[in-house]
């Protein structure tokens, strides 16, 4: 399954809590400080590996992270 | 990468106020609260709730919730809390405390409270310190912990022993549910919030006193980083401070069957 996440920049703290608890590694720490002195936590998953397995928002002590999954297909219905 | 076929599973709940919190990065007090607030939505109370605050770090927990709050003196939550859900049954009334305020200052409140059987819910944030006055040393500060007042390391011949409150409340015959949880991992956090879930349905049918005491961490008091605070928890913490059920009236077993 398919998902993806977002993470509010604004009230991410850097802690890094949500990188390490990741099984598919596609968060990072930036290397840059945001307005409120952090270093955020990045979403970056080019080979689409994110499952939306929620981990990381369940673990986030901000609240910053949404995520998001694919829609699941309508199943076939035999006539 | 996000697509439009996409539908969102987990946000931010409602209850959360979008201010943003004074907490250190990677402490769990924002974990707990999001439970809170993630029950509240949950149970759609959120228009009857009535919050105390105590005093410590979770003294801002007003700005952080979005519903009715009040903030008690240091330790005098519960006994806040007992007027308010007297005066008014029908809202749901919860406290939110940390263990200088729970178990310190405040142990007598609590004390009472359970044994009188309030019909009240209360969140205990246990991370072992005084974190909003600079880390010293409180009744739940593990033995041998350094601490800004016990530098040396908690000597229990001269300090005492750390109070376990839920098993010491877990005796009294006024308490419904009493339970040890902990915010160390994925896993415990959604144990955490089954817990909080069932202490505010304990509340909503009139079953008495719950308290859910969670196992928090204090990275910047601890002199650790985020994720060897958690480590911390689990393996020094839960040993001393079990986690489990204490105290589980049967009217609220039947609750989670």
């Amino acid at each position: 399954m398919r998902g993806a996440i977002r993470i509010d920049e604004n009230r991410c703290k850097g802690c890094e809590l949500c990188a390490v608890v990741c099984p598919k590694q596609v968060i990072e720490i930036a290397d840059y400080f945001t307005a409120r002195g952090y270093r955020p936590a990045l979403y970056n998953d080019p080979q689409q590996r994110c499952t939306g397995c929620l981990l990381c928002a369940t673990i986030c002590p901000d609240a910053a992270i949404t995520v998001y999954r694919e829609a699941r297909a309508e199943r076939a219905v035999s006539v | 990468m996000l697509t439009d076929s996409m539908r969102t599973v987990y946000e931010r709940p409602l209850t959360l106020t979008p201010a943003l919190t004074h907490y250190c990065p990677g402490c769990t007090h924002g974990v707990i609260h999001r439970l809170v607030a993630e029950v509240l939505d949950e149970l759609n109370v959120r228009e009857q709730t009535i919050g105390v605050a105590s005093v410590g770090c979770s003294v801002f927990a007003y700005n952080y919730f979005d519903c009715d709050f009040c903030e008690a003196a240091h330790g005098r939550a519960p006994a806040m809390a007992t007027g308010v859900k007297r005066v008014h049954p029908d809202k749901i009334v919860f406290t939110y405390q940390g263990d200088g305020d729970l178990a310190s200052i405040g142990a007598a409140e609590i004390i009472h409270a359970a044994t009188r059987g309030e019909n009240i819910t209360v969140i205990f944030v246990n991370n072992g310190v005084y974190g909003m006055t600079g880390g010293q040393m409180a009744p739940t500060t593990l033995p041998g912990m350094k601490t800004t007042s016990s530098q040396g390391g908690r000597d229990v011949e001269t300090m005492g022993y750390p109070i376990r409150m839920s098993e010491l409340l877990a005796t009294l015959d006024g308490a419904s549910y009493i339970v040890r949880r902990s915010a160390h991992d994925p896993g415990h956090i959604n144990q955490t919030k089954k817990a909080i879930k069932t202490a505010f349905q304990t509340q909503q049918r009139q079953m008495g006193f719950a308290l859910v005491e969670i196992l928090s961490s204090c990275p910047v008091n601890w002199n650790m980083t985020p994720v060897d605070a958690l480590c911390h928890i689990k393996e020094k913490m839960i040993p001393y401070f079990p986690l489990g059920d204490f105290k589980v009236a049967e009217s609220v077993k039947l609750l989670k069957g």
